[in-house]
Formats: C-alpha cells, structure tokens, sequence
C-alpha cells in the first residue's frame, strides 16, 4: 500500500485551533504542501494577520513574522525589498485586506511589489466574533449588520482583488473557491501559480480564496459549504483575472 | 477498474465537521457512536470499497486522514 | 564623499548622510514638512550606494515597512514630523514589543493637529512616554547642533541594535533646516550582539517567528518584566547631557535641543553682566539624565526650565529634584522660537525674584 495523501512537511504537528469546517485549516494545508512541492522552506517568509489565522506561525514550519491588523503588505514589502531572494507572502482575511489594509495592499500591488498575499475572504470578521466585513454581501446577517448588510446604509460589498486586477503593478491576480475537492484543488494550483510569479519576479500576485465560516455564518459546516458555492461564488465570481507571463520593462 | 485503497483517521484531530463523509463518493466514512477527548463523535472508515480518490482527504480540514492506494 | 572631512551641512543631509555612513539599508518615508529634505536627500544617496529608498503610501505603511526591514536583519530607517509620527506609535508599539531595531528621526512642528510647520518642543511627551499603546520605552536623543544630529544618528543604529529597540531621534524644523560646519566621519565598528533572530528562510535551521501576541497572562507578563529589564539597564547606560557654566551657577536653565542653543546664548548674555548662570542640557530625553540633575541640586537652588511647549520635559525636571530646589518654567508654544535677549530677561526676572 502506497500513501498517497498525508500531512504536509512544512507544517508542524501542532492541531489547528479553528472552529470544525473552517477554511483557514485547509487554506493553511494547501498553502504548506505548495512550499513542500516547490522546496521553498528554506527561503519562504510568511506574513499572517490579526485575524483568525494570528496564530497560523504556530502551524507552519517555516519563518514567520506577525503584522498589525492590515499592515501585512507593508511589512512583506520591507521584507522583500531587503531580502529580494526570499519569497514572501502575506496570509489576510477580508477585513485585514479590504478593510484597514486596503491603502497598503493596494500600494503593494500597484508597486508592482514582488510579493504574494492570500487573501480569505469569508465575508464576515471571524476573529473578533462576527461583524460585518468590508466583503459581508447585501442581506447577510452579521453581528453589526443585524437586519441583513444595506447599501443604503452600509454600502456595498467590497471587491477588492477585481480592483486589484486593473492595476498595472498586479501580475497574477485570481478568485478560487474551497466549495468542493475540485475548487479545493484548483485552489491550490493558484496558490502555485502566484508563487511561481514571484520566482519569475513578475510582480504583484493575489489569490482571493472564499472560505467558509460556519462558527459565524451560524449554520453547520456541511451547510457553510453549500453557502459558499450558492451564495458567496454568485457574489464574487471565480477565475483568472489578470495573468502577466513577461516582465514589464521599467 | 477503480483502483483500491484504504484510509485512516486520526481521531483525535477530527472535529467532526462531517466534510469526508459529504464529499466521500462511496459512503465508506460515517459518524462514531464513541466520542473523542474532544468530546466529538468522530469520523469512522467503513471498511469497505475506498477507491482512494483522497476526496476526503483534501476536503478534511484537520488533517486527520491519511489515504493509502494498493 | 572621503573618510573624514570638515563640510557646511545642512541638518537634514547630516541625518541622511550618518544614516548611510551607519550602513542604514533602506529607507521607508512619508512627505511632511518640515522633514522633506530628509526623504530627498536619502532619495539621492540610497541610489548612490545601491541601497533602498521607497516612498511609503502613509507613515503607517513607511514604519511597517521599516519593521519588515529590521525582522530581515538589515538596518532600516524612517522619518516624519509630528502628525506623521502620530501615525506610526502603532508600529514602534510593535517594534518595542517584538524588540526589533529601528531608527525613527521625529522633526517636530507646532501642533496640536494639523498645527504649523514652525519648529515645536509638543511632542516631548508623545516621544518621551512611548507614544503608542503598552507598557514600553523608546531612547530618544535631543541634538542640539548638526554634529550631534550628525553623530547621535549614526549611533542610534548600535543602540537600536545592541538593544533590540526602536531608537527616536527628536529635533525640529529649526534642527532639520540649519547649516553648520561639520566633520563627516565614518562609523566605528563595533561589537554588537549576534542577531540571532532574524528571519531570512528557515535554510537548515529550524524556523523561528516573530510576533508580539502573547495570550498567556503570565508569559505576556514575564515579557514585560523582560523589557523592563532591559529598559532598566538603559536608564543607567545610555543617559547623556551637556552641563555649560554651571560649576558655580546659583540659577540652572535646563532646556533640550533648539530650545537649549537659545538658551546657551541666553546664559552668555547674562554671564557678561556678572549673573552666575548655567545651562544643563539632557541630550537623552528618554532615559532622561535624572541623577544628573539630582546632583546639580547641590549646587544651584533655583531650576528654570525652558521649553518650546507649554511644558513637559518640567514633568522629568520636577520628579528628578522632588522637591529639592525650586523648579520655574517658561515656554513658548506653537512654533515661536523667543530670541536669546527675551530668555535672558526671563532670567534676570527670576534672578530678581528670587533675590539671587
Ligand atoms: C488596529 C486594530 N483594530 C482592530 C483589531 C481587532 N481585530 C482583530 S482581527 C479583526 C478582523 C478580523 O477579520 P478578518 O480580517 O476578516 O479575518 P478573519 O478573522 O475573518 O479570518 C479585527 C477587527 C486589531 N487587532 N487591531
Ligand atoms: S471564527 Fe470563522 S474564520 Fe475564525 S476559526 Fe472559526 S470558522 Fe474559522
Ligand atoms: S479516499 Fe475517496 S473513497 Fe476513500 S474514503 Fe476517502 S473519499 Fe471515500
Ligand atoms: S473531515 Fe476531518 S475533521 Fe471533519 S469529520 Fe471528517 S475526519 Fe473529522
């Protein structure tokens, strides 16, 4: 009997702390058996949030260094920009990207930073117990949006990596989504393709991942994940949306 | 044919988040009638007709199942 | 440039030049007024010697930048003036925290708000109490010509370094814009501590993180007791003042920066019309030189503290003499600087008063 599928190298032995059927797990597991498969450990530098995922350093083998709530692309531009032969990503949730890093994470893209940000999108702030996020879609239930997000009253959902996308600074820009196995998958193709962006110093790569929060969508994990295709892929559509293949004179 | 396999789960790591068992094409994983130290039921193989697909696999978030393929 | 050399410079070119010469490798900045001519300077010759110069989106951005920088292992810098240094406390909060080094050059203006332009002492506080949130403490160093703006820039990168902290410089627009003969040197090698926690891809060696979050009570307060730790042992090593015609001065004026230039020319004059006046000048706000100003107590009875605000470093003079000499104050906010005549006057008042 051959093992086909087990824990990822990079990633300690340490159990997750995220609620059953987070996305954050699997995100985390994607992105470890990527490092794993292109042999980064030894040159990989990841930036996670405050968010949720604050603590992902106590999952991942590899250096890590905490940023300030949205700060993570300014903190992984002095990375990069000291240390160019290492390979930085930053790891976001939606409020920590669209919400107070937005200036930062546009600016990095826009620099055409030679950086990689993961970016979770589960429409709502996980970590400090479900408030509306920039990303919370119109009717969604929140703890500040009790009567369902209002444009009217809180504007409207905030697509930041289609904003992204039209920066020129961007090179690798995509939606994925952890709905199925085969999203699952994909996903993690994506995460590969925007490294290997950063290898071929291209520019600027985004990947946008829709992931489940069941704890605060306040249904059960089987249900979080059905809500994830039904609801949340019509809000923000998957795809490529900007894919750079040469480098752009200076 | 479909190839064979088998799978195992840590139970211990399991949250029961049922995921495996959803996306599961042959019905080979259920809930335990046990509880875990976490005080989950957790995920059981059945052991039976596993194609090793690892569907299950990519889909549990605690990597807490392993997937063997003869 | 060569080795060593005597040049007219201006203060913000002195700080940029010591910078580069203290093996600074990137810069991260934001344009205010009146610290531009840092930013441009360090545009130029970051260029020269091959190394970072990157114009941040905002302070916030620039600080986080530098955090980056220092967590990479490399000398980093920033620079800004008040408003702009209100916007990076979150990030020297963070660097305190997680004990990186940095060097932070603060022109002051006149505020509070948006304020003006014009040279200000209002942010002695901000600088000299941390600033931003949590139980930390920043050295900060006051200049007062451009040789020590020169010298004390250089330095505060080993200071930064041998102490894993944030380093403040704190001048103000007069600091940054005024041009004096100055000898260009390069840095002295030193021996500084390994820096055995950088992060630059865990290449076989097991992987390391940096973080500020301690959850645990109990370890978050060992941490604390660590850094005061630390902190203690800067208070005795790094405090550092100028004492100027105090050996017999029955009258002390204790003022820091433009402020204590303003104040030397002050105790000139009255020195000539035979008052017996000193000037005791801290150059390290934090730690401030307290036991030094303990010990003038037993010479001069009479402390006038003079200050560009309407007085804060007092607060430092006060505690350090509790209650030993009386402790006057004077200060002239929002950006005026008052002519050597009038501090003079202000003087001979108290020389009066006090029947001295
Ligand atoms: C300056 C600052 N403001 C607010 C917070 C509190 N805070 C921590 S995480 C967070 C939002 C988390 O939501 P998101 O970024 O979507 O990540 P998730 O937890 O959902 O993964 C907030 C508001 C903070 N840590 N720092
Ligand atoms: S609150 Fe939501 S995002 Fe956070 S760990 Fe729980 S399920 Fe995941
Ligand atoms: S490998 Fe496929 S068939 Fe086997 S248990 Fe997992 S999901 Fe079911
Ligand atoms: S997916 Fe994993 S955690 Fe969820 S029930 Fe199955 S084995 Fe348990």
């Amino acid at each position: 009997m051959k093992k086909i599928f087990s824990r990822p190298e990079c990633l300690k032995p340490t159990p997750f702390h995220y609620c059953p059927g987070c996305g954050h797990s699997i995100l985390h597991r994607l992105v470890a058996e990527v490092i794993d498969e292109m042999n980064l450990r030894g040159r990989i530098i990841g930036i996670p949030p405050a968010g949720c995922a604050v603590l992902a350093y106590d999952y991942f083998d590899i250096d890590m260094c905490e940023a300030a709530h949205g700060r993570g692309c300014a903190v992984a531009t002095g990375f990069k920009r000291s240390r160019p032969e290492c390979i930085i990503f930053t790891y976001q949730g939606d409020g920590d990207m669209a919400a107070i890093g937005t200036a930062e994470t546009l600016h990095a893209a826009n620099r055409g930073e030679n950086i990689t940000s993961i970016f979770v999108n589960n429409a709502v702030y996980g970590m400090t117990g479900g408030q509306m996020a920039p990303t919370t879609i119109l009717g969604q239930k929140t703890t500040t949006s009790p009567f369902g997000r209002r444009s009217n009253v809180e504007g409207y959902p905030l697509k930041i990596t289609e904003i992204i996308s039209t920066l020129p600074g961007a090179a690798y820009v995509a939606r994925t989504s952890l709905a199925t196995p085969a999203k699952v998958m994909a996903t993690k193709k994506t995460i590969k393709k925007a490294f290997e962006t950063q290898l071929a110093g291209l520019g600027y790569s985004l990947v946008e991942v829709l992931s489940p929060c069941p704890t605060n969508w306040k249904i059960s994990s089987i249900e979080s994940f059905k809500y994830l295709e039904e609801r949340l892929e019509l809000e923000y559509p998957l795809g490529v949306m900007k894919e750079v293949t040469t480098e752009k004179g200076s | 044919m479909a190839a064979k396999g088998t799978i195992t789960i840590d139970q211990e790591l399991c949250k029961g988040c049922e995921l495996c068992i959803t996306f599961c094409p042959e019905d080979a994983i259920r809930i335990a009638d046990g509880l875990n130290a976490r005080g989950v039921h957790p995920a059981e193989y059945v052991k039976q007709h596993c194609r090793a697909c690892t569907l299950c696999a990519v889909m549990c978030p605690e990597i807490a199942i392993e997937v063997y393929r003869e | 440039m060569n080795k060593r050399e005597t040049i007219l410079m201006k203060g913000a070119d002195a700080i940029g030049e010591a910078a580069v010469r203290a093996g600074c490798s990137c810069y991260f900045g934001y344009p205010i007024t009146p610290q531009n001519e840092i930013p441009e300077y360090m545009s130029r010759r970051m260029d020269e010697v091959g190394r970072v110069f990157l114009q941040g989106e905002s302070e916030i951005a620039s600080i986080n930048m530098v955090l980056g920088a220092a967590a990479a292992g490399v000398r980093a810098m920033t620079s800004s003036s008040s408003p702009g240094i209100s916007l990076k406390q979150e990030g020297l909060s963070f660097l305190a925290a997680m004990e990186l080094p940095a060097v932070i050059i603060n022109i002051n203006r006149g505020g509070p708000g948006l304020g003006n332009i014009a040279p200000s002492q209002g942010d002695y506080y901000q600088a000299t109490r941390g600033g931003g949130h949590g139980d930390y403490r920043m050295p900060v160093y006051a200049p007062a010509t451009i040789q020590e703006l020169y010298d004390f820039t250089m330095e505060s990168f080993d200071v930064a370094d041998i102490y894993r902290t944030p380093v403040m410089i704190l001048g103000d627009g007069m600091m940054g814009q005024l041009v004096e003969p100055i000898i260009v040197h390069e840095r002295e090698e030193i021996d500084l501590p390994p820096k055995d926690y950088i992060l630059n891809g865990a290449q076989e060696r097991p992987s390391r993180i940096i973080k500020s979050l301690i959850l645990d009570t109990r370890e978050m307060e060992e941490h604390n007791w660590k850094l005061k730790r630390k902190y203690d042992l800067m208070r005795t090593l790094l405090p550092r003042y100028e004492e100027f015609m105090t050996d017999d001065a029955k009258l002390v004026i204790i003022a820091y920066g433009t402020a204590a230039r303003i104040a030397k020319g002050a105790v000139k004059r009255v020195r000539s019309n035979g008052l017996k006046v000193g000037l005791f000048r801290p150059i390290t706000v934090w730690p401030f030189p307290d036991e030094a100003v303990l010990s003038l107590t037993k010479k001069s009875k009479v402390f006038l503290v003079f200050e560009m605000s309407t007085g804060q470093m007092v607060d430092d003079v006060r505690l350090a003499v509790s209650g030993r000499v009386d402790c006057e104050f004077y200060g002239r906010p929002g950006g005026i600087i008052p002519s050597p005549q009038e501090i003079s006057r202000i003087i001979e008042r108290y020389w009066m008063q006090k029947e001295l």
